[in-house]
């Protein structure tokens, strides 16, 4: 068999599947992780309600469980628990092929253009995962909050971020979260061929600024109940 | 006249592809600095060989940054520390006097080491041969301006046209991915309008042929860009991807293409 032939017949043998490729389980993690973000950036916007007080806060909560009859709550986390797996998987086949695809390192890598952003995103996302994981059971069902109460998400939120170590923890969250979107939300414009030399500049700073603005509101939060400006 | 250097290398050495290999600490003494980082190696080389031991193999043809063959990881970086540059037009005034070079092979699975710093690049030949092509009619030649091609379309299509196959950018990319190859042979013939008729069967077939290959996948490092020595930006690699969507959502499978009528 000539090159040709060869390369054709190894092209056919590994099909044109999209989910089977390296670039279409990028593009599912790109549009998978516009999703993601998405929902972190709405997340933060409704917590600042925390500022206004017990009423409106209990008030937007009361309004996330019952809107649409109360299916609205469910059409999300159905759309975000999809999210969260297809990116998970994503990430993790992808890993796998490019680990096998460098089984021998070098001696010597220096790195010049990533970043420690860009280099840790594997670890950043499992720590968000388990983040993730904890902040459902501390406030969403409750059974690792001292003081939960079903009828009072104000009180829970307050109670639970009084406790240091609860707070820490979201705090080195929200940092792992930073790292992860600010290559994250820079990459997937990347991935989803969104370049141009006239955006370029504002992708990043797109990035940059969605990153310190979700990332700094959020870990407002545990210290401002920690210095008892919410009470 | 600046002092000759005296350095101490530090060489991948393997026999073949299924020979463990292992680093070898060669004096390279009274280098000038006039050298090219491969005439410093044809030096190291002389000696040994007058010592009746095995020359350090590595590729290199045209010796001028325009051919592709020559290639190494040279203290942590594809052709060593100076950018836009290939490895044998990196000169030793690059290198300070008593420094020690580590030099290692271009690391991938898809680029099997054929002996020392050689590897086998032929995954990149069969990347070309299944896509990196486009269809012309032979006989006499058409009017040079038959085609009226946009000046940028043109420089476009020609930075991506500098890519020479190096591998450089799978060498520095820590996922040893590809992608940055693909995308200047998919925008250097996509952007023209000879290269239209196969635009998107070319890029489903060159990175299904890319993923067979074991090449990894691309997570917008950077490193890529910053080790070619052509150039190549990342932005072919969104090119490439807007390609791929384009062509995945609008393929066609052969039952579905109706009647050869006429």
């Amino acid at each position: 068999m000539s090159v040709a032939e060869q390369s054709i017949a190894g092209a056919e043998a590994r099909g044109h599947g999209f989910l089977a490729s390296s670039v279409g389980r990028k593009i599912i993690m790109a549009l998978t992780g516009i999703i993601l973000f998405g929902f972190v950036t709405v997340h933060m916007i409704g917590n600042t309600q925390a500022y206004l007080g017990a009423e409106p806060f209990n008030h937007y909560a009361e309004f996330l469980k019952t809107m649409v009859h109360g299916a609205g709550i469910w059409i999300f986390r159905a759309v975000l628990l999809t999210a969260v797996g297809l990116h998970t998987w994503a990430a993790l086949s992808l890993t796998l092929d490019n680990r096998a695809a460098r089984r021998v390192g070098y001696r010597a890598q220096e790195n010049v253009a990533s970043t420690w952003a860009s280099r840790t995103m594997r670890w950043s996302g499992v720590i968000l995962a388990v983040f993730i994981v904890y902040h459902l059971m501390h406030l969403t069902i409750g059974n690792v909050h001292p003081a939960f109460d079903h009828a009072n998400p104000y009180a829970n939120f307050v109670k639970g971020f009084q406790v240091p170590a609860a707070a820490g923890f979201y705090i080195v969250a929200q940092f792992c979260l930073g790292l992860h979107m600010w290559h994250g939300v820079w990459s997937c414009t990347q991935t989803l061929g969104l370049a141009h030399p006239r955006y370029d500049s504002l992708r990043r700073s797109f990035a940059t600024g969605l990153t310190i603005l979700v990332v700094g509101v959020n870990i407002s939060y545990p210290i401002a109940v920690l210095t008892g400006f919410i009470r | 006249m600046t002092k000759n250097l005296n350095l101490t290398l530090h060489v991948w050495r393997q026999k073949n592809a299924q020979c463990d290999g292992k680093f070898v600490e060669y004096p390279a003494a009274d280098i000038s600095p006039e050298m090219s980082f491969l005439e410093m190696l044809d030096v190291v080389n002389e000696g040994l060989i007058r010592k009746g031991e095995d020359p350090i193999t590595f590729d290199h043809d045209c010796r001028e940054g325009i051919c592709g063959a020559c290639g190494m990881v040279v203290n942590g970086r594809a052709h060593g520390p100076k950018e836009r540059t290939t490895a044998c037009q990196l000169h030793m005034r690059s290198f300070k006097d008593g420094e020690s070079i580590t030099i290692e092979p271009w690391r991938a699975e898809a680029f099997p080491i054929v002996r020392d710093l050689m590897v086998d690049r032929g995954a990149l030949d069969r990347i070309i041969a299944v896509g990196g092509f486009i269809s012309v009619p032979t006989g006499s030649p058409q009017d040079a301006n038959a085609l009226p091609i946009p000046k940028e379309k043109a420089e476009l299509s020609m930075d991506a046209a500098a890519c020479i196959g190096c591998g450089a950018c799978v060498a520095a990319c820590p996922n040893a991915s590809a992608m940055l190859f693909l995308s200047a042979k998919v925008s250097h013939l996509g952007l023209l309008p000879q290269g239209q008729p196969e635009r998107y069967t070319r890029v489903r077939d060159m990175v299904a042929q890319m993923d067979a290959e074991q090449f990894g996948t691309c997570t917008n490092h950077g490193e890529c860009e910053s080790a070619c020595p052509k150039g190549i930006k990342m932005e072919n690699i969104a090119r490439m991807n807007r390609d791929f969507m384009k062509a995945s959502l609008t393929y066609r499978p052969a039952t579905f293409g109706g009647g050869g009528a006429g």
